[in-house]
């Protein structure tokens, strides 16, 4: 298992290095801003760019800039500076990452407090119009685009603009330990639109596995030891369903931590996701760089979590 | 002796979208305390669903069960679900086919029986599983206190089926279905499951039914034989009789498609011709009439009732039951020569 366990860790450091010089390469392949130029104003003048490009290193070759950065990253655990505010990616980073992760654990907690007992509900009384309804719905949840769904959210709740003025509204993110309240009736809206779609899907694939689990010869077998149709479902069938429920919730989260782009750019709330975004639109490579890292460590650590977690979830992994 | 369970004219039927599958078709059953009913017949015949549908598995929003099951006064068709289960599992256990996938794979095999034991007893945990360390003791599993917290797939088949039987036992049913038990087991292990079977059969008097494809197994092991098609009893005998006068075509066919080591090779196995009916559209008369090497006009016409020719002999077959017994009696010496 520790075996294992350190392979993986190991295989996951080639990893956010394969993706770094793949940022890297995709940031000069394909059309984008000038780095330079937009960091040098507007009415600059050639000469002026050409000083800022040498400023930030970007007139040497590619593989110094990113030998360069990975020298950085490595030795000093630094992500280099944002061209854009000048201050350091790995801080700015790690003053959103509280932010993206209350984004996250409420959709998560939504999502999973809504999504497995409707997909129980829906396998238990499959083919019923209650079934029929809710993965109908589902269906519409799964497909409305988070931007399309946020807006709509807005339009209806939001304090400001809002029919009914309930919760906060865009731009109304206040950190937790200034203001819980705030915090909450601010994240309410995106925790309701970011989980729309998962709650649906997991909806789905609870239902589905529970349905597929309670068609096993050993649910037959638990039937026919006189157990209670009930125990039947949430012991035994249960159990074996709700396995790759766990995984799915795991790598979910994982990609979650790296940052929601849509519904944090909705909301305007200072995430991670709203960070890529920007940094995106903005040339501003350091930042982009930083911020995909970070969305791959996570993901990776996730994955790793997961088959780990899944050794003592089913005792027929073995590592 | 009155028979301890006796099943009258069951139904059982499915509506599907293709139409309704007629899966049991008036079968008529009855086993005594400390006996073995075999009940033979191929896939589909219905011998699976008539155990279901005693143990009040079959029971759907898309099934119709109609008859009688009674078993030791209570009528097993009508009795209410919850009754049901506190008859199933404790009176009435069942094991089955693959034991692999009939274990839950999640828990530990101890955890299972114990489980099975106190759905049906107010019992503590420690005293469950005291008991099921014994049960696993009773049916030959090695130092049983280890193998209790074992999962089923570290157990081998043979021991997975010792597990299942343990589970099954446990609680000293007045009857086991077994169905198929040894269908998916290497021989050697068959014949030790078969062994088992019987010996814990002869302890504790239990019943047993018997369910399966191989003429082998119910020359082991049965006391009885029922021969079951398209739902329906056709023959219903001693094991003895079975195997000296076989009444019924479709018996003869079995018969000689078993593979014999003393037959001259190379020769083609015997097989019965055909498939065996669809149960949705099943054939007019005697359901195995499109397959019968003896089929006569009447055949198509009528169903043939089960009606005794020998002393505890019944057979459902439109032949004459002199020439039935000619032609059983001429098979089986062939076959014994």
């Amino acid at each position: 298992m520790v075996r294992y366990a350190m392979r993986r860790i190991l295989w996951g450091v080639l990893m956010l290095l394969v993706v770094s010089a793949v940022t890297f390469v995709i940031f000069y392949l394909l059309p984008s801003g000038d780095p330079a130029a937009i960091r040098a104003g507007r009415y600059a003048t050639p000469a002026r760019i050409a000083q800022v490009r040498h400023q930030l290193g970007l007139d040497r070759p590619i593989y110094y800039q990113f030998w360069l950065y990975m020298k950085g990253l490595v030795f000093h655990f630094n992500f280099g500076t944002s061209f854009k505010t000048n201050l350091p990616v790995r801080d700015t980073l790690f003053a959103r990452l509280p932010v993206t992760f209350s984004v996250a654990i409420g959709a998560v907690i939504i999502w999973m407090l809504i999504g497995i007992p409707v997909g129980v509900i829906s396998a238990i009384k499959s083919r019923s119009w209650l079934d029929r309804a809710t993965m109908g719905a589902s269906l519409v949840a799964i497909s409305a685009p988070v931007y399309w769904l946020g807006l709509i959210a807005l339009f209806l709740f939001a304090k400001d603009i809002g029919v009914i003025h309930l919760f906060g509204g865009a731009n109304s993110y206040v950190p937790f330990t200034q203001d819980p309240a705030g915090w909450f009736s601010s994240l309410i809206l995106p925790w309701f639109v970011l989980a729309a779609a998962f709650t649906a899907f997991y909806a789905r694939m609870v239902r589905g596995n529970l349905i597929e689990t309670m068609s096993e010869d050993y649910i037959r077998t638990a039937r026919a030891k006189g157990l209670s149709e009930r125990r039947v479902i949430f012991r035994h069938g249960l159990r074996a369903a709700l396995t790759p429920v766990v995984t799915m919730a795991g790598l979910d989260i994982g990609a979650l931590l790296g940052g929601a782009v849509l519904t944090e750019t909705v909301f305007n709330i200072p995430g991670i996701g709203r960070l890529a975004y920007d940094s995106i639109t903005g040339s501003d490579l350091p930042m982009i760089q930083g911020t995909v890292l970070f969305g791959a460590f996570f993901i990776i650590t996730a994955n790793l979590i997961v088959d780990i977690l899944y050794a003592f979830l089913d005792p027929r992994v073995r590592y | 002796m009155s028979p301890l369970l006796e099943i009258r004219d069951l139904y059982v039927h499915f509506k599907t979208r293709d139409g309704v599958v007629r899966a049991v078709e008036g079968a008529r059953l009855s086993i005594e305390r400390g006996r073995t009913l075999g009940v033979v017949g191929e896939s589909g015949s219905g011998k699976s669903v008539t155990a279901l549908t005693v143990m009040g598995l079959t029971r759907f929003r898309n099934s119709t069960i109609t008859g009688e099951i009674d078993f030791d006064g209570i009528d097993l068709v009508t009795l209410p679900d919850k009754q049901m289960r506190s008859v199933r599992g404790r009176r009435i256990a069942m094991i089955f086919q693959d034991p692999l996938s009939s274990l839950h794979p999640l828990f530990k095999i101890g955890w299972q029986i114990v489980e099975a034991i106190q759905a049906h007893e107010d019992i503590s945990k420690e005293a469950a599983r005291a008991r099921t360390i014994e049960a696993l003791r009773e049916v030959g599993i090695p130092s049983p206190e280890k193998r209790i917290d074992s999962y089923p797939h570290e157990l081998s088949g043979g021991m997975r089926q010792r597990v299942m039987i343990a589970m099954a036992l446990v609680l000293k049913p007045d009857v086991l279905i077994a169905d198929e038990p040894t269908t998916a087991l290497d021989v050697t292990v068959q014949a030790q499951i078969l062994d088992l079977i019987r010996r814990l059969k002869d302890e504790y008097q239990t019943a047993i039914v018997m369910i399966t494809h191989d003429l082998g197994v119910i020359a082991e092991l049965a006391d009885e034989v029922a021969v079951m098609y398209a739902g329906r009893v056709m023959e219903r005998t001693s094991r003895e009789t079975l195997f000296t006068v076989p009444e019924l075509p479709y018996t003869w066919g079995l018969m000689r498609s078993i593979p014999r080591l003393d037959a001259p090779r190379p020769r083609r196995l015997d097989s019965i011709s055909g498939l065996p009916p669809s149960l949705i559209h099943l054939p007019s008369g005697c359901p195995f009439h499109p397959r019968c090497p003896y089929v006569m006009d009447i055949c198509v016409a009528t169903e043939p009732e089960l009606k005794e020719s020998q002393p505890g002999h019944l057979v459902a077959c439109h032949l004459a039951p002199k020439d039935r017994q000619q032609i059983g009696r001429d098979l089986q010496t062939r076959y014994r020569s």
